[in-house]
């Protein structure tokens, strides 16, 4: 139904059902939030979007006060603007002044909200008591002393990867964010996903620094520094610099690599073609036997976590291949251990991510060969980003550099890994090849396409038909898992990614992206799918050769030593 | 640390009369389970928590908020002293400085031997015998310093 509001005197039709802030977005006013994000529930706990309704004697927050007809609004009265002032004032009566050396500078909400209020002196000194910095935890730290209590990495952490590993402990000016008994963030149900980064107005939470480490090894003259990227990263790169992302981004980001230090540049998309291979074999196995079935990816880190603290019943489901970051991690070592003759413990391996998780992956590598690991620092988009700015690289007057190093060939298949859906994608390509021996009629299954947090397809394979089903976000996959061990079997296949829309929207991408931002993301590795002559895994050249001269079979032999992890629950059961 | 046997079984028994398993038969059943074991441990939460489909943290969050929620022993004696206003008038603070140099136990805590836990509690709701102790559930009106060395006195000889 559609009435009439006022808004600082004028006119606005407005409909039954929408908040205050919806009809000012709408109009674009502008009211200043902390707690607020779209999308989610509204709790109205930072009290930043207040207005003045006439007939109500307290200011309400716009965002979660539905309109009314006739509903007289006045969003920046002297009554409102001096409220929401002393709001501000009192957040950072207790906030450090550190902001010069604070990462978030530039980024932090409540620095843009004291600026925007016109805030340039302290007001009140309130000293908080000091809570020690969360370091628990090897990919996120948590400085509570940094923190507003606005609560979106608890909403973040319920309603879209539905681990609720967080929550408010504690009432009134002792209130604070952590996990239960003060375990830490390295508690079992937090599945390191950085979502809760993400959401962050402040620095309260950012990811475990791996900045320093890397440039220690770059500078150490003994080590031979390798890198590996995330078939995400180019494109992000790409936006993080004003770059068009096009073809060359992949050489831009080879070139700045090669610049920063590193000796050899690789790109992880091929160790997501191995991947494929190996779990193509591990699903007709299955398939065949009629056993674990449905086969749940395992590229994801935090889902595989996830599995393990959560729900070890489906662990035999899961499937037993490494990530590609573990296994590009030990396909490097071992190559350039052989190749450039260095000795395995001077070869050191870093890979960039689009993802937190893959720091607490690679720090407790199941996959681990012996002391030596397979990966031995992690850095996110955001680290890559700070680092190229810090080493004075100028990305936009690098020469593109084409790949020299072994392993760059890719299959679009591979590059896929980077978007909820594309794993399987890759996946279904191989397995009908496997099976009838022929490609795919139609290589691009468009189902599983978009930004949609679940996606289903029917794929056929010769005289089988699959069910498959590609899940982002965790707590939508919960709901799928209840299903499942409800006793739902109609799935043969199911990718699980932690994060809403997988990689593109990982924990360790550029903070603050909206869905225009993950489009364009998303684009361009659909673009690489259309551009790229090889499409399917099974064709990448180097994958035959590796298959003919050092690997066994598909899921057979000696690789199941090598490139698969055994499916065990943390505590043993 | 698990839960002991005996305690699981009685865990059951206060389980089975929340039986419609709903999230507002939170606070009943943690003030029994707490009534039962004298403090809440994580297991005996994980375990509320699964029997009401709560996260553990979530149940720890609920738990946190409330000061009737302990979430370490009680010694065989359990102080507890008023710090209202009234109670606080009446130099409250010197009694609890004194409790806690004689029973060697740090307010909020528990002592080496397990024998003795302080607590500070806001209000007892008897202002007008202030300033007021509790040990286990026995109140003690009108504190005097001679009294307050005397009740010590007692429990030291009581738990030796």
């Amino acid at each position: 139904m559609q009435f009439n509001i006022e808004i600082n005197d004028q006119q606005v039709s407005a409909k039954r059902g929408e908040t205050i802030k919806n009809v000012l977005d709408r109009i674009g006013i502008h009211v200043p939030t902390l707690c607020y994000m779209q999308g989610f529930s509204p709790t109205g706990g930072c009290r930043m979007c207040v207005v003045e309704v006439e007939g109500i004697s307290e200011l309400v927050p716009s965002c979660a006060h539905l309109v009314t007809e006739w509903m007289k609004i006045k969003t920046h009265s002297p009554r409102v603007i001096k409220a929401r002032k002393v709001l501000v004032e009192l957040l950072l009566a207790s906030h450090p002044d550190d902001c010069l050396y604070c990462e978030r500078t530039g980024t932090c909400g409540l620095q843009d909200l004291a600026f925007e209020m016109n805030i340039t002196e302290r007001k009140h000194h309130i000293k908080r008591q000091q809570i020690q910095v969360d370091k628990s935890c090897s990919s996120i730290i948590r400085d509570p002393a940094k923190c507003v209590l606005c609560g979106r990495c608890i909403r973040v952490c319920d309603e879209v990867i539905g681990v609720s590993a967080i929550d408010v402990v504690g009432r009134g000016s002792d209130s604070r964010i952590g996990t239960s008994y003060n375990r830490g963030l390295n508690v079992q149900t937090c599945v390191k996903c950085g979502q809760c980064i993400m959401v962050c107005p402040t620095a309260a939470l950012s990811e475990k620094p791996g900045f320093q480490h890397v440039l220690d090894a770059l500078n150490n003259p003994d080590l031979y520094p390798v890198v590996l990227f995330s078939p995400t990263i180019p494109a992000s790169i790409a936006e993080a610099f004003n770059i068009k992302a096009s073809r060359d981004i992949l050489n831009l980001l080879r070139a700045a690599l090669k610049k920063m230090g590193f000796n050899q540049v690789f790109d992880a998309s091929m160790a997501g073609d191995l991947a494929i291979m190996e779990e193509a074999a591990e699903f007709i196995d299955r398939f065949n036997k009629r056993e674990n079935l449905p086969m749940f990816t395992s590229c994801c880190p935090s889902w595989v976590r996830y599995v393990e603290e959560c729900r070890p019943r489906l662990l035999p489901n899961l499937s037993t291949t490494g990530s590609p970051q573990q296994l590009m991690g030990r396909l490097t070592k071992n190559y350039i251990t052989s190749s450039a003759s260095q000795k395995p413990e001077n070869v050191f391996v870093v890979s960039v991510m689009p993802c937190t998780a893959k720091k607490h992956e690679a720090a407790g590598d199941r996959m681990k060969d012996g002391k030596s690991f397979n990966v031995d620092a992690v850095i996110t988009t955001r680290e890559l980003v700070k680092m190229i700015k810090f080493l004075g690289i100028d990305i936009s007057s690098l020469e593109p550099e084409p790949s020299d190093s072994a392993f760059s060939m890719r299959s679009s298949s591979g590059n896929l890994f980077g978007i909820s859906g594309g794993h399987l994608e890759g996946l279904m390509r191989t397995i009908h090849f496997m099976m009838t021996g022929v490609e795919m009629s139609s290589i691009k299954i468009s189902e599983l396409r978009g930004l949609k947090n679940k996606k289903e397809a029917r794929v056929k394979a010769g005289k089988n038909l699959f069910n498959i089903a590609a899940v982002s976000g965790l707590a939508n996959a919960k709901i799928l898992l209840d299903e499942i061990e409800a006793g739902r079997a109609d799935f043969q296949i199911v990718e699980v990614m932690a994060c809403p829309n997988g990689c593109i929207n990982g924990g360790g991408q550029t903070l603050g992206a909206d869905e225009k931002e993950l489009k364009i993301r998303m684009k361009a590795l659909y673009d690489v799918d259309d551009e790229e002559i090889i499409k399917v895994a099974h064709k990448n050249p180097i994958i035959v050769d590796l298959y003919d001269k050092f690997l066994a079979k598909p899921g057979s032999g000696h690789n199941m030593e090598l490139l698969h992890v055994s499916r065990t629950s943390t505590d043993g059961k | 640390m698990k839960i002991h046997s005996f305690m699981k079984e009685i865990l059951e028994k206060i389980l089975a009369r929340h039986p419609m398993n709903k999230k507002d038969s939170l606070l009943p059943i943690l003030q029994e389970v707490q009534k039962a074991n004298g403090y809440l441990t994580e297991d005996l939460l994980s375990e509320v928590g699964r029997y009401l489909g709560m996260p553990v943290n979530k149940v720890y969050g609920v738990a946190a908020f409330y000061d009737q929620f302990r979430f370490t022993p009680q010694g065989l004696c359990h102080i507890r002293i008023c710090q209202g206003t009234a109670c606080h008038l009446f130099g409250s603070s010197s009694f609890l400085g004194e409790l806690e140099k004689q029973l060697k136990v740090k307010a909020g805590g528990i002592s080496r031997d397990k024998k003795f836990s302080l607590e500070i509690v806001n209000c007892m709701g008897a202002c007008e015998s202030a300033p007021v102790l509790r040990v286990n559930d026995t109140f003690y009106p009108h504190l005097t310093p001679e009294e307050l060395s005397r009740i010590i006195h007692n429990l030291k000889e009581k738990t030796e």
